[in-house]
């Protein structure tokens, strides 16, 4: 009879075909990162190893279903020894895969390590040719991208609050009704509450952007914490601004101060459990091997809850906000927003006129 | 998911950790600072770690991890605990299991 051995065949050939199949489509992923000198050897390599690999086994298989044709093949067990290949194949397939992986993740890092020894050439004038558009280096274009549209919208976000504190500012100073007061509170509000959004977007493409407070001023990032303020410390400078307040708001301010106070401070030795972690990863093996090590992978792993830390400091700062809101009255509301917001221009002043005081010389 | 479920329910302060995850560790340095000690079981070193991740997103958190029940009630994620912490609500939920008291 025929047709059992053909059925042999093309399960074989359908359990090779796969595996195949599969590094067909990592390739296609592959290419999509710019260098193709990289990828090339990597791919010939585990390919040609594939494809040797399930040579000899398809062979093998053929020379033992020939000589078992010859009994009354019972369903049963033919189904039994395919699923057996087919179990095989997979498992073979999934042992190749993790070793492609493994490859990508070495050859990615020396990707990201030679763009950035590129984008610190090309700044210091030493690369000439215009050959590499950044739009083409995927991995920092799209991340520079997401940094651009941050530092465009942060822009356009303190323009808008500094009209804010003015119309606060006029607004106290003449007699306005509480409910239009309340209105310019809520704005006031939201505002902040938009910033932390647009950070919360940014931190997904640079979280280190969002640690360094790039886009404030060198006197705003004196004080940072967990990229930003400390919530309790502007309590600090802003509840005197306030006064005066009733008992019942001193005591609900002064649990809020404690409350938050806790919290940074768990959050602060969550961060250095984390800086540790980092550390002990990338040194976890005997060094002197050269950097291009599984270590460098294993710690960026590690390095993803950095954006957690982020959201919950930022998480901090936006219930602080609104719990001061339900403590204080509407006036005294726009009197902290008013003076939390001539704060930070102050810090700002202050970082322009230290750039620019005359220095002795050395 | 039984196993989760019954942890869960156990008395006190339980919180559901992984041994690689600093935020969870967060966590425990407050409750710390709040004078409870919370039963922890990570999630990583079970050997039904998965199913129970699983689960756990399937209660509604976010992350898997750091999950925390007061009681046998979840509370959710560092982002519920600072929330209520900072509202007043987390220390009048906590007192009954304060074993250090401040």
């Amino acid at each position: 009879m025929d047709f059992p051995s053909t059925q042999f065949v093309s399960s074989q050939t359908m359990a090779t075909y796969e595996p195949i199949h599969q590094i067909g489509m990592w390739g296609e992923n592959f290419k999509s990162i710019s260098n193709p000198n990289i990828s090339a050897s990597v791919i010939v390599d585990v390919v040609n190893k594939l494809e040797n690999e399930s040579e000899t086994t398809s062979h093998e298989m053929l020379a033992s279903s020939s000589k078992h044709d010859q009994e009354a093949s019972k369903p049963f067990d033919k189904i039994q020894r395919r699923l057996a290949q087919n179990r095989e194949a997979a498992r073979k397939s999934r042992l190749r895969k993790k070793a492609y992986v493994q490859q990508l993740e070495n050859s990615r890092l020396k990707l990201i390590q030679l763009e950035q020894e590129l984008e610190r050439s090309r700044q210091q004038g030493l690369y000439v040719g215009g050959g590499l558009d950044t739009g083409h280096l995927g991995i920092s274009g799209a991340v520079n991208s997401g940094i651009a549209a941050f530092e465009l919208g942060y822009e356009r976000w303190m323009e808008e609050r500094n009209k804010q504190i003015c119309e606060l500012r006029s607004a106290l100073n003449a007699q306005i009704s509480d409910i239009e007061l309340r209105i310019l509170v809520e704005s006031g509000m939201s505002h902040y509450f938009e910033l932390f959004r647009m950070k919360s977007s940014v931190a997904k493409a640079d979280v280190f952007y969002v640690m360094s407070g790039k886009w404030k001023t060198s006197a705003e990032r004196f004080f940072s914490w967990i990229g930003g303020f400390r919530p309790s410390e502007l309590l600090k400078v802003l509840v005197p601004q306030i006064d005066p307040l009733t008992d019942q708001q001193i005591l609900d301010v002064c649990n809020l101060k404690q409350s938050c106070q806790q919290a940074e401070d768990a959050l602060s030795q969550g961060m250095e459990k984390l800086r540790e972690t980092v550390s002990a990863t990338l040194a976890s093996d005997q060094m002197g091997q050269g950097i291009y090590v599984p270590q460098v992978a294993m710690a960026m792993e590690k390095l993803e809850a950095l954006v957690r830390f982020v959201n919950q400091a930022d998480h901090l700062r936006q219930q602080t906000l609104q719990q001061m809101s339900y403590i204080l009255t509407t006036r005294q509301a726009a009197r902290g927003l008013l003076a939390l917001g001539e704060y930070i221009q102050r810090l700002q002043a202050l970082s322009t006129l230290w750039a620019n005081h005359p220095r002795k010389p050395a | 998911m039984d196993k989760v479920t019954r942890l869960a329910s156990e008395k006190g302060v339980v919180l559901f950790s992984k041994s690689s995850c600093c935020l969870c560790y967060a966590v425990t340095i407050l409750f710390q600072e709040l004078g409870v000690t919370p039963t922890i079981h990570e999630i990583d070193q079970d050997p039904e770690g998965r199913e129970m991740e699983k689960a756990l997103m399937r209660l509604g958190c976010n992350a898997p991890v750091p999950a925390i029940f007061v009681g046998g009630r979840l509370v959710g994620s560092m982002n519920e605990v600072m929330s209520l912490h900072l509202s007043g609500g987390l220390v009048p939920l906590l007192k009954p299991y304060q074993t250090v008291l401040n």
